[in-house]
């Protein structure tokens, strides 16, 4: 278990006050001229070492994503921060911007300093009305203590732009929220070109989740070994967890990376509801990645690698628990409806397999198919995944696959029951 | 850096910036595709293109990936491409079930049949059946103008349509709306679009959801017969296609040339086509009694020879309109020339461009794919985007590359790309002389029919052509002057020597009644004073054949073989696609035999007999595709040197309205409607202009 004095979110539940004057006595803010006098190679070398690897989903270290901003480039650089925490489950970002935006604004100063941008653009979900108006107030602040702005006591210009998004689930992959903050619809891009060669208007642009920006500063006062000495090897460091569904007391708790799953729940959340033996399945990482029955729940730990050899994934670390009242396939076949509607309709896969996917879900709701057509869902799946523009397509394909590779039972067992009570009307 | 690559096997090497998809084609293998197209940006969204390069985690979609974006192999070997592995064939096979799965299958009644990619590439590439059992997805049609036929459901979202509205014809009122699979087609507003070129969005959607509207259920593309030929709607010389079935054109399509219009034409000259069929002169009339009463050749024939007989040959004019071909006009120069006869013009009135001044000082000299070159242009008198839109769409291209100024004296329109408005009238030019040279390196200087449809055009064409020196506009390897045409006939009559000979009567004094017999071959535009008699020979009963005394039909440019030189100086020949109407006879024809009533015939007999000396009077005509080039800086120094004042008048349009600017168009119900709703949706750019 994380000791106290190794949490980086101090008041991630949100018993303290936010503001600036509170943030600097839990910390933060505390030297960050001292690190920027120290050059931009050094912060990024540090987050290297640090082994912090993206908490937006994908794992990508951080420090590398950074490496590959070019150094010489008459354009303008930009960070982008991506507040646009539409994953379902996953909520970290939320008490972040809630409760600790000061250590998030002096993420974005040193990321943006590492990576010689002047502009940092930090980019709302939609729904995140109360969150960005506190954030930019938040920001107000950070500007009135000439922390950023222009001249500001760390010798390093930097603007932050506050730009909310309009509620688009896709907005969250980084090229369509490139497309959004330029004003135009939020489809994703082709890649190559990568962000960091032509992103945000055509320069070199690093898109970073919010928890990852936020624990820059934290890594620098306390030296990347610090945080790399946290976790296991090649996952690394502390990490929010977010546990919600079928468990006595649902939170965000900031956690050891590769901690076990039944720990997090049984010492932070109360346990599952009905006790450990009532735990039908988990779902991990957000609504995208594929769920992992109870067998599994009992001694995975919660890191990147492990997860993904359980061909799960840890994904943002959003916990969804479902005890054995959850009706599996009809949860799973929500989701598929939820990537359905978010999928932004620009490529062909996912615009006609998602809602096949969600269309054939239905009816194994109710058992109203043929178990042939199992088979032929996974193929489906398949055929989605890996074919897109965006991730999203792999993100729809994926909970489905789950689904089939560890209830396949569950599902014959319905199509079975549905065949059985409309034989005889059919006679 | 060249790169290698080998590609299903074939080692090839492939120039900087190539996409994979080109390397796969230039390797021999085919790629199937529904968004990729060559003239717009590249998309990269039906995921038809996937190939397998070996190292690569998934499929990649060949249209985006250039080679050089391919990651390299760690140990420096060339990449390796397949296109036909199981897990491509696999791929393509997955992505066509996903095209087909909410597509209506309703080919046996959808005009795209025949013709259609998606029908095409479902044989080559797709599976036999289909797994989807669910209801299909049903979107309502959208009205988006006369010419655009939408049957949405049939649409897969390639936004082929919505990036040429956006990129090439340069009006941004069509998008992809809504999301995922809701996602539409529309301009939203259900508004029909205002473009001039906007049915070219119908040619490159790869299935039926955009049809040609004119054409609905008209025909099977495999019941016409396609015969390559090229347009006279305008001076740019559109290479097109006309589809017959039997004697009737059923509809007119773009042929590709990159030299002129790439792939793209007018909506004009492809929808004039129902104009070929209606108000056509299918028989000679004679006018007796005040009436036009229809008469046999015979007769029309003696009417006309008994007055060219029986009047002096200084009280003879003879008129070339703007469809004509080479080829009446050189038989009608040689007949009448033959009876001494010197009052004869092909320009509309106040014209002042003079074949005797080198051929550089009437032709679009930097040529249009020289456009692609310009860094600068100057417009004078002109409104490209209604004088010639395909010319337009190119300047367009050239402006989104970058690096291209435009400006514009006279009035001011939307062009669709930004320029500087300099002046309305002949003083802007004048400012010009002196100022030195041209900072561009590539200037050129476009001049329309607005600079010199007046009174003191040669005094105008004098000051553009000393502004021109003073720019620097012609200079070692670059000729920068550029006269846009707008008349098909135009050039070839200038090269012809069409134009008044010694002392003889031009085209305004001749229209004002200042001959006692004229010879109109087929020019419309402008009224004839009451007085002459008239000898109409044309193919539409418009203002030419009402003025007429005698009307002697004859072909349309479907129904003939013809030369045409476009604005360029570029010979074009045409061929015939149908057979003129009832009595009507092909125009040289019609000349040839009038000749033999006078008593003094040509001396040819067909149509090859004519060229032969036609190419003798003029060699060049003879070099088709090719552009004579003119003597660039005598051309200036010749315009410059004649004289006159200039008005200070601003420079006029003289394109009233572009659906309606010859007789075939302004007797196309088509391009009435399409009159008919500019003008009511207030927008007529001209006019608005004017205001």
């Amino acid at each position: 278990m994380l000791a106290d004095k190794d949490r980086i979110f101090r008041n991630i539940y949100g018993f303290h006050d936010s503001g600036l004057d509170a943030a600097r006595r839990r910390g933060a803010w505390d030297g960050t001229k001292y690190f920027i006098d120290k050059g931009h190679d050094w912060i990024i070398n540090e987050v290297k070492g640090s082994g912090l690897r993206g908490r937006g989903g994908a794992g990508f270290p951080t420090g590398l994503k950074w490496s590959f901003m070019p150094k010489n480039d008459p354009r303008p650089s930009y960070l982008i921060v991506n507040a646009d925490e539409s994953e379902p489950g996953s909520c970290k970002d939320r008490e972040i911007l809630r409760n600790d935006p000061q250590v998030l604004i002096e993420g974005m100063l040193l990321a943006s300093f590492a990576m010689r941008a002047h502009t940092c653009f930090i980019y709302f979900r939609g729904e995140y009305i109360r969150e960005r108006e506190r954030f930019q107030r938040s920001v107000d602040e950070a500007y009135a203590a000439r922390l950023i702005g222009k001249n500001n006591i760390h010798g390093w210009d930097l603007d932050i732009v506050v730009h909310h998004g309009a509620g688009a689930y896709i907005c969250g992959e980084e090229t369509a929220m490139i497309e959004s903050i330029e004003g135009k619809k939020g489809q994703p891009r082709l890649k190559p070109p990568f962000p960091a060669g032509c992103g945000l208007y055509g320069a070199p642009t690093t898109v970073n989740n919010v928890e990852s920006i936020a624990v820059v500063g934290e890594i620098l006062r306390r030296g990347g070994g610090w945080f790399s000495a946290l976790g296991k090897p090649n996952n690394t460091g502390t990490k929010l967890f977010q546990i919600s569904g079928h468990v006595n007391n649902p939170c965000v708790v900031e956690e050891e990376m590769g901690i076990p799953l039944r720990e997090l729940i049984e010492r932070h959340c109360g346990g599952v509801r009905g006790g450990w033996d009532n735990l039908l399945a988990v779902i991990p990482g957000g609504s995208s990645v594929p769920c992992i029955t109870a067998d599994v729940c009992q001694d995975i730990t919660m890191d990147f690698d492990a997860l993904s050899k359980a061909k799960s994934g840890l994904g943002t670390a959003a916990v969804i628990v479902m005890d054995k009242s959850t009706d599996i396939i009809k949860a799973i076949s929500r989701i598929s409806y939820f990537y359905k509607h978010e999928s932004c309709g620009q490529c062909t896969p996912c615009r006609e397999g998602c809602g096949w996917m969600w269309r054939v879900m239905e009816r194994m709701v109710k058992g109203e198919a043929r178990k042939s057509e199992i088979d032929m869902l996974w193929d489906v799946s398949k055929q989605v995944e890996g074919h897109t523009i965006c991730a999203l397509g792999d993100a729809a394909a994926w909970p489905v696959q789950g689904l089939i590779r560890n209830f396949r039972n569950v599902m014959e067992q319905r199509i079975e029951d549905y065949a059985k009570a409309h034989a005889e009307a059919a006679e | 850096m060249p790169k290698k690559l080998i590609i299903d096997g074939v080692e090839i090497e492939v120039a900087d910036g190539t996409t994979l998809l080109q390397a796969c084609e230039m390797a021999g293998s085919e790629i199937p595709r529904f968004c990729y197209h060559e003239r717009l940006s590249i998309a990269g969204n039906c995921r038809m293109c996937l190939v397998e390069v070996v190292g690569a985690p998934k499929p990649v979609a060949s249209c985006a990936q250039t080679v050089n974006e391919l990651r390299p192999n760690p140990d420096g070997s060339p990449n390796v491409v397949f296109t036909k592995s199981p897990t491509v064939k696999k791929a393509r096979q997955g992505v066509m079930e996903f095209l087909l799965i909410n597509h209506p299958l309703d080919c046996p009644i959808c005009d795209q049949g025949g013709e259609c990619d998606l029908q095409d590439q479902a044989v080559a590439f797709g599976v036999g059946g289909s797994r989807y059992h669910e209801n299909k997805r049903a979107v309502e049609d959208k009205y988006i103008g006369p010419l655009i036929k939408t049957t949405m459901t049939r649409c897969i979202h390639c936004t082929r349509c919505v990036r040429y509205m956006t990129e090439v014809a340069g009006v941004e009122e069509l998008g992809l709306a809504g999301r995922g699979e809701d996602a539409e087609i529309t301009t939203y507003l259900e508004k029909g679009i205002l473009s001039e070129m906007s049915a070219n969005a119908v040619d490159l959607c790869p299935v039926g959801a955009l049809t040609h509207r004119p054409w609905a259920h008209n025909a099977r593309p495999w019941e016409m017969r396609k015969t390559e030929t090229i347009d006279a709607m305008d001076a740019v010389g559109c290479n097109i296609r006309v589809d017959t079935r039997g004697r009737e054109v059923m509809r007119i399509l773009p042929r590709n040339n990159d030299s002129v219009n790439e792939e793209w034409i007018s909506d004009k000259a492809r929808h004039v086509v129902d104009g070929l069929k209606t108000q056509r002169l299918d028989q000679p009339y004679v006018r007796k009694d005040g009436r036009l009463v229809p008469a046999t050749w015979d007769e029309a024939l003696a009417v006309v020879a008994d007055r060219l007989k029986n009047t002096a040959r200084e009280r003879i004019g003879a008129l070339a309109g703007d469809l004509c071909g080479a080829e009446e006009m050189f038989a009608l120069k040689d007949l009448l020339g033959g009876l001494g006869v010197v009052n004869m013009d092909c320009r509309a009135p106040h014209e002042a461009l003079d074949p005797a001044l080198s051929r550089a000082s009437y032709i679009f000299n930097p040529t249009i794919e020289g456009i692609d070159e310009a860094d600068a242009i100057l417009l004078i008198g002109t409104n490209p985007r209604i004088e010639a839109p395909v010319l337009n769409a190119r300047i367009r291209h050239r402006w989104r590359q970058g690096g291209l100024e435009v400006g514009v004296i006279g009035q001011a329109a939307d062009l669709g790309y930004p320029y500087v408005h300099v002046g309305d009238g002949p003083d802007s030019i004048a400012q010009l002389i002196g100022k030195g040279a041209a900072t561009a390196a590539r200037p050129m200087i476009i001049v329309g029919q607005g600079a010199f449809a007046r009174e003191d055009a040669a005094a105008v064409l004098a000051s553009i052509a000393k502004a021109a020196q003073s720019l620097g506009v012609v200079k070692d390897g670059w000729n920068g002057l550029a006269i846009l045409h707008t008349a098909a006939a135009r050039v070839a009559g200038l090269d012809l020597g069409f134009v008044p000979g010694a002392g003889g009567k031009a085209t305004a004094a001749i229209a004002a009644g200042g001959v006692d017999v004229i010879y109109n071959l087929g020019a419309d535009e402008f009224d004839i004073a009451p007085g002459p008699f008239v000898i109409y020979q044309g193919t539409h009963g418009d203002r030419g054949a009402h003025r007429a005394d005698v009307i002697l039909p004859g072909a349309a440019y479907t129904e003939k073989s013809a030369t045409y030189c476009n604005t360029e100086g570029r010979a074009q020949v045409s061929a015939r696609a149908a057979f003129p109407p009832g009595e009507a006879k092909e125009d040289w024809t019609v000349l040839r035999a009038l000749s033999a009533r006078l008593g003094r015939p040509l001396a040819y007999d067909t149509l090859g007999d004519l060229r032969t000396q036609m190419y003798r009077a003029v060699p060049h005509l003879a070099r088709v595709d090719a552009i004579q080039p003119g003597d660039g800086a005598q051309a200036l120094s010749a315009l410059a040197a004649r004289g006159g004042s200039v008005t200070a008048a601003a420079f006029q349009a003289v394109i009233a309205d572009f659906y309606l600017t010859n007789p075939v168009a302004r007797a196309s119900a088509v391009m009435a409607e399409l009159s008919a709703l500019r003008h009511a949706a207030g927008r007529n750019r001209v006019a608005a202009a004017a205001e």
